[in-house]
């Protein structure tokens, strides 16, 4: 197999807070291959944006990386220096946000913002024009020569995120995060921009590492899919290992609390029961054990490990290791 | 079911002003308005819930808060238990407001970060001038029925979780013990598993005390689980309406089948290569001619672009507003 894009080994990080330390991530491992889309679910406090916001080094002042490593094609991203690490961001991992209102900067245009974005480029100002005006018009925004000249304003919310799309993918990079890029969007936006990703994706050879809490779009675009809870991953595998062979019961209880999925109307919906541990308290044995309907025994006691539940379908649960 | 109605809006139409009076007696802009809501009528019966669908933009949000008199009226009336708002006055509000209360959107921001919880689930009392009575039984009483413990009463909005917090917003929808409450978005921001908490204590309040509901929301497979009846919303009109069952099973406007298909399946054996829409929602500014919905329309023909269909009864208790509705 190629060497992947990124290899994300036992990976911890904690936060200094007044209440003491906050665990937000232990002992992640996730690698993204080449040429692939990774998707990460979990709802929110599963240390989603923590996990991106780690391969960026984006991490806040009081966060620690208690250990791991984080290898980005070949490289120890957390060795990095700082003028390293700003090549890396921007030239090999571009990052599209959650909120297309917010990711452009509202008093420049988006020819200056797209523009400015190549000041690596050894290339004259014509030829980054024209390559801004080819990406807009991949992404999909009619009339690309003139609309480069609009302000964000001038655009809805649907055709910013497009504009964020085409802005990351300018300097074609290796790897492309995506945290809930569809979030703000209505449903037929979301389609038509899920559409895009995908299209793109076959059109550029890059990897993508898309975090979403809906599995509809999961489902809908992954090849690969993560599931964290509480700062860890309870199961991970290909998109139809977990969608038809869910095997941690929080991914099952996840799966069938989606409204999505429930084929009968029904006024009573399912709910995942309790509430999320405390990270600065971890409580000892399995990280779901207080919410989870099959505890037994050990799960209180010990942490349970990784399990191959079948060839690249893991799971962090007694279950599949008892069989 | 008509007679009995608990509310009956006629005609609504909302405008809103998009050019100042000055700038257009300059420009010479004859129409300085935008309407954001057009020929909606509609009625709901008691222990009814009616889902509002659209897309941002398309005047569910507007609809609802002209109901509730948050935005006035340029055409219409609203008629609430057999009485007439004839005027927007103070009096026919506050009828209306005791009686309709308002979930709003976000729930952490609809709360003022400087009340405690106490403060506000007893606000309602304060500003309907109902403070006589022991305002601390009523303040624990609308925490058991959403089911938070009394001791949050003491707590400011930062200290609540995203479902805490959207339960106050219930508690405080219902202090005056109001017959219809319209919910804005009731689970936008909550994962999947909170969602279905906020939606069954809705349920329940429902069978215990008979109220009614309007939810607003674009969640589409939410919506189908716990509403009775669904219209669809483009461009500040209904162009569909009906029974909710019904318009799951068999979308008869292109645009609902096109919103419907739109929908992600969380099944990755069920991937779609096509997409049912294109483009997005034309501006308020400059309405499409005919039907409104013909320049996205995968069935349009050419006596669409030039005559604009109205939302008639095509089966008992369904309307569509099509030339040619889907079978």
């Amino acid at each position: 197999m190629a060497r992947p894009i990124l290899d994300i080994r036992d990976l911890s990080v904690s936060f200094a807070t007044p209440r003491g330390s906050v665990e937000a991530l232990r002992d992640v491992s996730l690698t993204v291959p080449q040429d692939s889309i990774v998707g990460i679910v979990g709802e929110s406090g599963c240390g989603k944006t923590t996990l991106i916001s780690t391969v960026l080094r984006l991490l806040a002042y009081n966060a620690t990386v208690k250990s791991g490593e984080i290898v980005f094609e070949g490289e120890n991203v957390l060795a990095m220096s700082d003028e390293r690490l700003r090549d890396l961001r921007g030239r090999q991992v571009a990052m599209v946000f959650q909120d297309p209102m917010t990711a452009l900067n509202p008093v420049l245009s988006i020819a200056t913002q797209m523009l400015d974005i190549q000041y690596r480029e050894p290339i004259p100002t014509t030829e980054k024009r024209r390559r801004a005006i080819d990406m807009l018009r991949r992404v999909g925004i009619p009339d690309p020569e003139h609309r480069l000249e609009g302000y964000p304003h001038h655009f809805s919310g649907g055709m910013r995120q497009r504009i964020s799309i085409a802005m990351a993918l300018l300097m074609n990079p290796a790897l492309l995060i995506a945290d809930e890029p569809t979030t703000a969007l209505d449903v037929t936006l979301e389609a038509q921009i899920i559409r895009l990703l995908r299209d793109l994706k076959r059109e550029f050879k890059g990897s993508i590492l898309f975090v979403s809490h809906n599995l509809g779009l999961i489902a809908e675009l992954c090849d690969e899919v993560v599931v964290m809870y509480a700062g860890e991953i309870v199961e991970q595998g290909s998109v139809r290992q977990l969608f038809h062979d869910a095997r941690h019961p929080y991914t099952r209880l996840l799966l069938e609390c989606d409204p999505a999925r429930i084929e009968k109307a029904s006024r009573h919906l399912p709910t995942i029961a309790g509430n999320l541990p405390d990270l600065a308290h971890l409580p000892g044995g399995c990280i779901f054990a207080p919410r989870c309907p099959r505890v037994h025994e050990p799960c209180r006691r010990e942490a349970p490990q990784n399990y191959a539940a079948s060839k690249g379908h893991d799971v962090r649960c007694f279950l599949v290791r008892d069989g | 079911m008509a007679d009995a109605a608990l509310l009956v809006a006629e005609g609504i139409r909302v405008r809103f002003r998009t050019v100042g009076f000055v700038r257009a007696l300059i420009q010479g802009i004859r129409d300085p308005f935008i309407d954001a809501v057009l020929d909606v009528s509609f009625a709901l019966g008691p222990g009814e819930t009616f889902g509002l669908v659209g897309e941002s933009g398309s005047g569910k949000t507007t609809l609802v808060r002209s109901i509730v008199g948050l935005v006035d009226l340029a055409a219409g009336v609203v008629r609430f238990d057999g009485a007439t708002i004839v005027d927007r006055s103070d009096s026919g509000l506050r009828t209306i407001r005791r009686n309709v209360s308002m979930m709003f959107q976000d729930p952490v921001a609809s709360l003022s970060p400087r009340k405690t919880v106490r403060a506000l689930v007893t606000e309602p009392f304060h500003i309907h001038d109902m403070t006589d009575r022991d305002l601390d039984v009523e303040a624990r009483q609308l925490m058991g029925m959403v089911g938070l413990p009394v001791q949050l009463l003491a707590n400011y909005p930062h200290q609540l979780s995203g479902g805490q917090a959207r339960r106050v917003g219930v508690a405080r929808a219902l202090a005056l013990r109001p017959k219809l409450i319209i919910a804005d978005e009731p689970t936008a921001g909550l994962d999947v598993s909170v969602q279905g908490e906020v939606l069954n204590l809705m349920n329940e309040l429902q069978t215990d005390l008979g109220l009614s509901y309007i939810i607003v929301t674009h969640n589409l497979p939410m919506i189908r689980h716990v509403s009775d009846r669904l219209a669809i919303m483009y461009l500040g009109r209904f162009v569909e309406e009906g029974p909710t069952a019904a318009i799951f099973a068999a979308p008869r406007h292109p645009y609902t089948l096109a919103l419907l298909g739109a929908v992600p399946q969380p099944d990755p054996d069920k991937r779609r290569e096509e997409i049912g829409l294109i483009g997005e929602v034309p501006s308020l500014r400059n309405r499409p001619s005919g039907c409104e919905f013909h320049t996205r329309c995968l069935f349009a023909q050419e006596r669409c672009r030039v005559e604009g269909p109205v939302l008639r009864e095509i089966e008992p208790g369904r309307r569509v507003s099509c030339h040619f509705p889907r079978m």
